[in-house]
């Protein structure tokens, strides 16, 4: 917790100028696409997103591993605090992406392996949220979510691959560790709304980590101030 | 001139109402989130501090 309090502020400092920069580059100075037009100034929000969705994903299945396997308490909460951040960037990617869809593809949705695959990642997400709460002993459902976010991690390379494996009418990705079909103009918002988004959910999950933090001391002083009650009233 | 320039910018081509609402959801998306996680910090410091006092309060 130190670690995070100590980058806390740089992650804050960090997602402000990212935007500040990225979002007048994505909207206003880099240049309309040759075949799709403005439109493409929905991929600067759309991409972000579908890779926030998806790291988010590995991590809160990390976290969710070392919680099961080492007992790992802050594991726990790091996958419990992700979750509902990874699950608003998986919205925000289907949503912008419908939004980009209707117009360039001419249907808001498609059944296909890509958008089919994101949106199951979403309700694992929703899943996860919802077992998490779902049990009157909270570790009972820390544990269920856990095995379900395990479970669910399966998806994620299915998503990945799902525009090679298939003919998927979502393109396949422009972009690799090796290689890029885009241009630098494009290539610069996109990287910096990247690099927005990223410190964003560092910044929030900083912020949900310390709630849950505080909630399970609140948990603790609650049943120890019950024992103390029925110690007392057993005395007396 | 600079209105003229506002205004295709705000057209974005013809694509306004597809570019402005994925800006706007996202926008709107993100401070939410923020927003809500703050306050529920904030909550449960201001509920933890109450539960601190209270006991030192029982034990004086």
């Amino acid at each position: 917790m130190k670690i995070a309090n100590a980058i806390f502020p740089w992650a804050a400092g960090l997602a402000v100028l990212l935007f500040a920069v990225g979002l007048p580059i994505a909207l206003v100075t880099s240049p309309p696409d040759y075949q799709q037009g403005e439109t493409v100034r929905i991929l600067y929000l759309h991409v972000p997103a579908a890779v926030m969705g998806e790291m988010i994903y590995y991590a809160m299945a990390s976290g969710s591993a070392a919680y099961l396997i080492w007992r790992h308490p802050m594991a726990g909460l790091v996958a419990k605090a992700s979750a509902p951040v990874g699950a608003m960037f998986t919205a925000l990617c289907l949503i912008c992406g419908m939004l980009w869809g209707e117009p360039m593809w001419g249907t808001f949705w498609v059944w296909d392996a890509r958008l089919t695959s994101t949106l199951i990642m979403f309700f694992i997400y929703l899943g996860y949220i919802a077992l998490g709460d779902a049990f009157e002993d909270p570790e009972r459902g820390d544990r269920a979510a856990a095995i379900l976010a395990l479970v669910g991690v399966v998806n994620v390379p299915i998503i990945k691959f799902s525009v090679n494996w298939w003919n998927t009418l979502h393109q396949p990705a422009s972009l690799s560790l090796t290689k890029s079909n885009m241009s630098g103009e494009m290539l610069l918002p996109l990287f910096l709304m990247m690099g927005a988004y990223g410190m964003f959910y560092v910044t929030v999950l900083v912020i949900r980590v310390r709630s849950e933090l505080l909630a399970a001391k609140i948990r603790n002083a609650r049943m120890s101030q019950i024992a103390g009650n029925e110690a007392a009233q057993a005395i007396g | 001139m600079m209105s003229m320039d506002l205004m295709t910018f705000l057209d974005m081509g013809g694509y306004a109402r597809f570019v402005w609402p994925a800006y706007g959801v996202s926008l709107f998306s993100l401070l939410a989130i923020l927003i809500f996680s703050l306050r529920s910090l904030k909550a449960r410091e201001r509920e933890f501090e109450a539960l601190k006092s209270q006991r030192r309060g029982d034990r004086a």
